[in-house]
């Protein structure tokens, strides 16, 4: 058996793709069942798997497609939500509960209740969130 | 040693070591080893899906015997609602009870009595409306262990109410000590489609003693019964459950009974780990309840039936249809706090790759490594259902790297080359500069 390394981070990244959504929630769900291997606790875990399936959802509807960090440590979980675009117009509102710029036909789906960014703000133990016109929007997120 | 009973378990004459069973088990608990699966007890939910693949039946649940009733001077038969869905439509419910007592039982009571109890129990938790929705139904044993070993941030979403098997055998055994029978005397036995029964009067959950003193498969008795009940002219009256509580042998047949919410009927165990695993991302807000069953068609397709489950589900519909719909009231000698469960059920923790959370970080890491080195082919070969789940094996110490054969392949090429390498090489005192 190979040695195992003396380190007690585990970085995952996973590239969402923007209007996928066949495969939106793979990367929430693969990160989920990481942490029960790990022996995370189980109201950690649904809150990480909350956090990310609507960050994932987030970059699958409005974004241009970016990418979902997650750091482990030991009882600790960093998320680190990154898109290329297009940028919150209002920040604000858009951390409104019920505020969506969803389109008609994502809401239809059952997505866009304006629902997304509170919900993760109130999964997160930190929550930190910027958004620049045209750069996109970053999110970071603490849950321990 | 583990000393964990669970019903599913390998007839070793029988088993080829094929990988039909691997692939298939929703919690990947089991292993090809020397020829032979074999099954990691603890991770077994008992859900049947081996037995249904097994092409060469290899694969039994381990139940009671008909004979073990005689161990009883009283004993009593349980039927689940989907025994009468293995017998022609034409043949009345009372038929099948009586046959029941021709086989030497002195009693008998519907388990879909009891289930009509639980339906109004269910109710009343769901109008409390103080609950994180979904409610899952804890009717399913199978399902409840899926969620104890894969979803263990589920299970504070679980109903926390006995199963009606457990249910009607608390008021049959209040009954018959009531009558004054005496309760070492009196033995209770379920009449099973499902092999997660057996396991969850064994090991029960939610409660420290089940009701039930034994579990006997449908199809163990099904022969003997049959002929039985052929020969039955006339019945007296034994049926006490309505169609509501027959309505529970099929899949949607519990939550239909529940009004005034949404609700969502899944069967079949893959498609229940699906659903459970886009309730976690809280994707399933808008549902009140989910009622998941392991098998297809709801407990009408259970590993222990005979009749295929979509004739099954037919001639549960079809009796449902004939008779009246009503939930009735609970009798004196139970309260709701008999239908409640004791303790609390808790996470297996069965998948951690080690207990300290540093440790298994490392591991996780390996695992990633190891798995990207693998061929992704998922083929089955080493053991492992695929082969994440070798890489997952390896890091736990329990198999090799060359367990696979394509990596066992490439070592031999390897060492090939070098021997070739190798043989050209002459000593320098014997060999001659070209």
């Amino acid at each position: 058996m190979a040695k195992i390394e003396q380190k007690n981070t585990l970085l995952m990244t996973f590239a969402i793709e923007q209007r996928n959504f066949k495969e939106a929630g793979e990367a929430s769900s693969k990160l989920k069942n990481r942490l029960i291997q790990l022996g995370f606790p189980g109201t950690l875990i649904r809150r990480v798997a909350i956090a990310t399936y609507e960050a994932e959802m987030n970059l699958v509807i409005h974004s241009k497609g970016g990418t979902i960090e997650a750091e482990i440590k030991p009882g600790v979980v960093k998320i680190l939500v990154v898109d290329v675009g297009p940028g919150i117009i209002d920040l604000n509102k858009a951390m409104k509960t019920g505020f969506s710029t969803a389109p008609e036909h994502v809401r239809e789906m059952g997505f866009g209740a304006g629902m997304g960014l509170p919900n993760m703000r109130s999964c997160a133990s930190e929550f930190a969130i910027t958004s620049e016109l045209g750069t996109g929007t970053t999110i970071k997120m603490v849950i321990s | 040693m583990n000393s964990y009973f669970h019903s599913v378990t390998l007839d070793k004459e029988l088993c080829r070591g094929c990988t039909n069973c691997i692939k298939r088990c929703p919690t990947e608990a089991i292993r090809v080893r020397e020829g032979k699966a074999k099954i990691i007890d603890e991770r077994c939910i008992d859900c049947g899906e081996c037995i249904r693949i097994c092409p060469h039946h290899a694969k039994l649940a381990l139940t009671d015997t008909l004979e073990s009733i005689k161990k009883y001077k009283y004993p009593i038969a349980l039927p689940a609602p989907s025994l009468y869905a293995q017998f022609n439509s034409q043949v009345p419910i009372n038929h099948i009870l009586a046959g029941l007592l021709e086989l030497g039982f002195y009693r008998v009571w519907e388990v879909a009595y009891g289930a009509e109890f639980v339906s109004r129990a269910i109710n009343q938790f769901l109008q409390k409306n103080n609950f994180v929705k979904p409610a899952i139904s804890a009717a399913c044993p199978a399902v409840l262990r899926l969620i104890q070993v894969k979803f263990p941030e589920l299970i504070n979403q679980v109903i926390p109410l006995k199963s009606p098997m457990e249910v009607t055998a608390t008021l049959v055994r209040e009954k018959m000590a009531k009558e004054g029978y005496s309760s070492e005397e009196v033995g209770v036995f379920f009449i099973s489609p499902c092999a997660a029964k057996v396991t969850a009067v064994k090991n029960p959950l939610g409660m420290s003693k089940s009701a039930v003193d034994g579990v006997i498969g449908i199809s163990g008795i099904y022969g003997l019964l049959r002929d039985k009940v052929e020969k039955i002219q006339e019945a007296p009256e034994l049926q006490k459950a309505t169609e509501a509580g027959v309505s529970w042998a099929v899949s949607g047949g519990e939550s239909n009974l529940l009004t005034g919410i949404r609700r969502l009927a899944v069967d079949g165990i893959a498609n229940v780990s699906k659903v459970l695993e886009e309730v976690v991302m809280g994707k399933l807000k808008e549902v009140d309840f989910i009622e998941g069953l392991a098998c297809t068609g709801g407990c009408v397709g259970g590993p222990l039936t005979v009749e295929n489950p979509f004739m099954a589900k037919e001639r549960i519909h079809n009796l449902v249809n004939s008779q009246p719909k009503e939930l009735p009231e609970l009798p004196d000698i139970l309260n709701w706090q008999d239908l409640t469960w004791e303790k609390k059920i808790t996470p297996l923790g069965v998948l951690r790759l080690d207990e300290d959370m540093a440790m298994a970080l490392q591991k996780m890491e390996l695992l990633e490594t190891l798995q990207k080195d693998l061929p992704g082919l998922d083929c089955g070969s080493c053991g492992a259902p695929t082969c994440r789940a070798l890489a997952e094996d390896i890091v736990r110490g329990q198999a090799d790297e060359v367990d696979c054969v394509f990596k066992l392949r490439e070592k031999v090429t390897d060492l090939a080359e070098k021997m070739v390498q190798i043989s050209s090489k002459m000593p320098p005192s014997i060999g001659k500069k070209e």
